[in-house]
């Protein structure tokens, strides 16, 4: 057999490299300009573009897509090639992928704080990203395949079975949730609604957590510790048992997000029972890449990455024992809609993911580009910095967490709650949103120090850019071995790995939404709920494009100190028109699943929301809300038409040929709920301009997005009393 | 009211089946990997844990 030549291609790691560092960088001060915003929300006052609604997902979305993501693509294609020894199967295919991908982060980091937003969490970009994201995934689907097809290496090392199977299941996970309804260019409509698109968006939301953010980390942690260590990994066979316990049982998990919800019980106690299942391959994992480093740890004290990843793998060990503990229905109730659950993710993101990636930059930096990393001292300062950020960041959120979840649930003796206003829940937390701030600053400065290090050193170093290497080529004939074993069988082929992995996930996520949307032709529906009207419906895209359900949830979960405070638990059958739906999954503000009820304790007559809204602290004092002044703007109906449509063609039954008559409807609503506007019309937050607009007749407040976004406010929860609130 | 929430999974024939079946299955797959892993020749383990190691950069 003949030696081959063959180079690895390393410009293509760098790329992605430099992608990492960059939109970490961005994805983090978007993170401070939010964590700002919660304890100053006049930070940036009246740019609608910069409001926090608008902002949360930009900072979710470029933390996990772009830093992490673009960080999975550079460790893969450095590793892969070297794992194979084969060069990526086409250099064109890594262009298109790299330069795609970064595409698609442009155009996210424009739409979202323009307020184009499917409005579900983690999925907010709107259809033709959706179907770019889809298409780039699957050119790198094909280049990774392609690669290991032509590698010079008969076994697939772990590695790369957490590849396949991320690349698989966020392909899976990716197509399920987005299927939408499109409407208009940056406009659709989630196909799914209420608890099926609840249920869907979880099982998408946990599963991105968990092919995403963790099973392509252990990939790499099964690569880069061993590979800067030195040494083999610790238990070979225990990586085979982490890989197929973690990802057939990950997929069933997703429920743990919906506890106490309108979600049918069964399928909530799966996701718990799963969730605590999976500590078991989590610390497997743990324990497997700590005791890699066993006999090295004079190493550890003296190699900045093995610092950065211990306390990755550290950070993994703990948030993966949070996490099945927060499932636990007891500790849910206490800390769903918390900051507990911020303080849980940045455990994850800034440890976890943020320490690994750094640990790879600093360790694949210096090697591609010839020569030693800068400064190994602003290195550590880096390390000490990160560490002590994590801290300073997750304490004030665990401690905020505690304290909502006391203030929220407190009674008089009387039975009255004791903090029967929401506000005075919110104002006790703005030293630990303040603390926060410092933590994820502090985070940053650490970023900035890296940033500066990899400068240097790349300034005094030259790109390999194709770095030579030989290799045997793979034997045509497979000689079979004597005991061949299934897995050994599978460890040498590809196409089938990639093809089991999706069976497996596919049966976790069949068997966990197949009932669910069986149950919707035997749902008893609650014949009193009935379809949002025209200027509803345009209320409730506004909603969806301030991103309010970023602070609020629509859930009342079946707790006396939820009844009390909100109102009836929500049920089921009440969201069967809301497509998407926003149950959210934080409590910044109160809930909002029965704020239109009259007879409730939350309701407010429209001239106190239209104030709320354009100044929420001059109605509640302190309040951290943002202000919306632009909703004074005039509404744009032109697409109500296509939305009626849209709805009707999704089984919202809007009579046929409604959609003509909407817009006079539109009209006519508007008008009622403005009423009251123009009788306390002195009462209004408005400026003397725009009052004397008004008066002259130029500005009319029932063309206002304001009027939509309070007709909505005040239909949320009626449904189930007809009586009570149909005059 | 209540039964909203708990019961009208009752009314799918043969729900009961589900979480039965998923345990079935993940039980399965987890001791194939399981057989696996305990029949797994050391030689083979070696050689393959050693795969990141086996180039220098
Ligand atoms: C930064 C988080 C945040 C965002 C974003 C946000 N809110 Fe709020 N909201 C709050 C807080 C905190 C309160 C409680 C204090 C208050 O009354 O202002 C609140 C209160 C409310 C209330 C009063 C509830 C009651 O009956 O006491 C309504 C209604 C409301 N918000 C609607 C909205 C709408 C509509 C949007 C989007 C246009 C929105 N909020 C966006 C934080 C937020």
């Amino acid at each position: 057999m003949q030696l081959e030549k063959f180079s690895y291609d390393n410009k293509i790691v760098r790329n992605f490299l430099f992608a990492t560092a960059l939109w970490g960088l961005v994805g983090f001060l978007v993170g401070l300009i939010c964590a700002i915003e919660m304890f100053w929300p006049q930070l940036t006052n009246g740019i609608s573009f910069l409001s926090f609604g608008r902002l949360r997902p930009l900072h979710t979305n470029a933390v996990i897509f772009a830093f992490v993501g673009n960080a999975i693509f550079a460790g893969v294609y450095h590793s892969l090639q070297r794992l194979v020894k084969a060069r990526m199967y086409s250099d064109v295919l890594s262009k298109i992928h790299f330069w795609g991908w970064q595409l698609i982060i442009v155009a996210a980091a424009i739409t979202l704080p323009l307020g184009y937003s499917t409005g579900k969490e983690y999925a907010e970009l709107e259809w033709p990203i959706d179907i770019s994201i889809a298409l780039v995934w699957v050119i790198f689907g094909w280049n990774m395949m392609g690669t290991i097809l032509k590698r010079r290496v008969k076994h697939l090392y772990v590695a790369i079975w957490f590849y396949i199977a991320s690349w698989a299941t966020v392909a899976v996970l990716h197509i399920v949730n987005s299927i939408e309804l499109p409407v208009s260019f940056l406009k659709s409509y989630s196909m799914y609604a209420g608890v099926q698109d609840a249920l869907v968006q979880w099982w998408y939301g946990h599963n991105a957590v968990a092919f995403f953010l963790t099973t392509p980390f252990l990939g790499l942690m099964y690569y880069y510790v061993p590979k800067a260590a030195g040494r083999p990994v610790f238990s070979y066979r225990l990586s085979i048992i982490h890989f197929w316990a973690l990802i057939f049982i990950y997929i069933w998990a997703g429920p743990h997000h919906l506890l106490y919800t309108a979600l049918p019980d069964w399928a909530q106690s799966l996701g718990t029972v799963f969730s605590i299942m999976l500590i078991a391959p989590s610390w497997g994992g743990m324990l497997n890449g700590l005791l890699t480093l066993r006999g090295a740890w004079d190493k550890v004290r003296d190699d900045v990455v093995l610092k950065f990843m211990v306390v990755a793998i550290t950070a993994y060990g703990m948030v993966t024992f949070e996490g099945p503990m927060l499932s636990l229905k007891s500790l849910n109730a206490m800390t769903h809609y918390t900051d507990w659950i911020v303080g849980h993710v940045h455990l994850g993101a800034l440890g976890w993911n943020g320490c690994m990636i750094f640990a790879m930059l600093y360790f694949i930096i210096p090697r591609i580009f010839q020569t030693k990393l800068h400064s190994q001292k602003m290195a550590n300062w880096h390390f000490w910095l990160a560490t002590a950020s994590i801290i300073f960041y997750a304490i004030p959120m665990y401690w905020a967490g505690i304290v909502q979840n006391q203030m929220w649930r407190e009674f008089n003796a009387d039975g009255t709650l004791t903090n029967q206003n929401f506000l005075d829940t919110v104002t006790q937390l703005i030293p630990m949103y303040a603390t926060r701030a410092i933590g994820g600053s502090i985070f940053i400065v650490g970023v900035l120090l890296m940033f500066y290090n990899l400068y240097k050193t790349v300034k005094s170093g030259k790109l390999l850019a194709n770095e030579e290497a030989e290799a045997y080529p793979l034997a045509k004939a497979n000689v079979k071995h004597e005991k061949e074993h299934w897995h050994r069988w599978i460890e040498k082929r590809p196409i089938q790995m990639l093809l089991l992995s999706i069976v497996v996930i596919l049966i976790g996520g069949a068997i966990e939404m197949i009932p669910t949307f069986l149950v919707k032709s035997n749902i008893p529906s609650i014949t009193s709920v009935q379809p949002y009207t025209p200027l509803e419906l345009e209320g409730r895209d506004l909603y969806i494009r301030e991103g309010c359900y970023n602070c609020h949830s629509q859930m009342i979960r079946p707790f006396r100190w939820e009844t009390e405070r909100y109102g009836d638990y929500s049920k089921a059958g009440e969201f069967v028109y809301d497509h998407p739906f926003q149950w959210g999954s934080k409590r910044t503000g109160p809930d909002l699943a029965r704020e239109g009820v009259k007879t409730g304790r939350l309701y407010k007559p429209n001239d106190w929301h239209f104030n709320h809204l354009l100044v929420p602290d001059s109605v509640s004092d302190g309040s951290i809300m943002p202000r919306y002044p632009w909703l004074l703007n005039k509404l744009d109906s032109k697409t109500l038409e296509g939305k009626i449509t849209a709805m009707r063609k999704m089984g919202v039954p809007y009579p046929e040929g409604y959609e003509s008559k909407a817009s006079g409807d539109m009209r006519l609503q508007a008008k009622e709920v403005a009423k009251p506007l123009y009788d306390n019309i002195d009462g209004l937050m408005i400026s003397d301009e725009t009052y004397d607009k008004i008066a002259a007749g130029e500005m009319k407040l029932e063309e206002t997005e304001m009027v939509a976004v309070i007709a909505y406010l005040q239909r949320l929860g009626t449904d189930i009393y007809p009586k009570a609130t149909k005059k | 009211m209540l039964k909203f929430i708990k019961h009208h999974l009752d009314t799918i024939d043969g729900v009961e089946i589900f979480p039965v079946l998923s345990f079935l299955i993940f039980f399965s797959v987890f001791l194939f990997a399981l057989i696996y892993v305990v029949k797994a020749d050391k030689s083979h383990m070696d050689e393959m844990s050693n795969l990141p190691l086996d180039n220098k950069n």
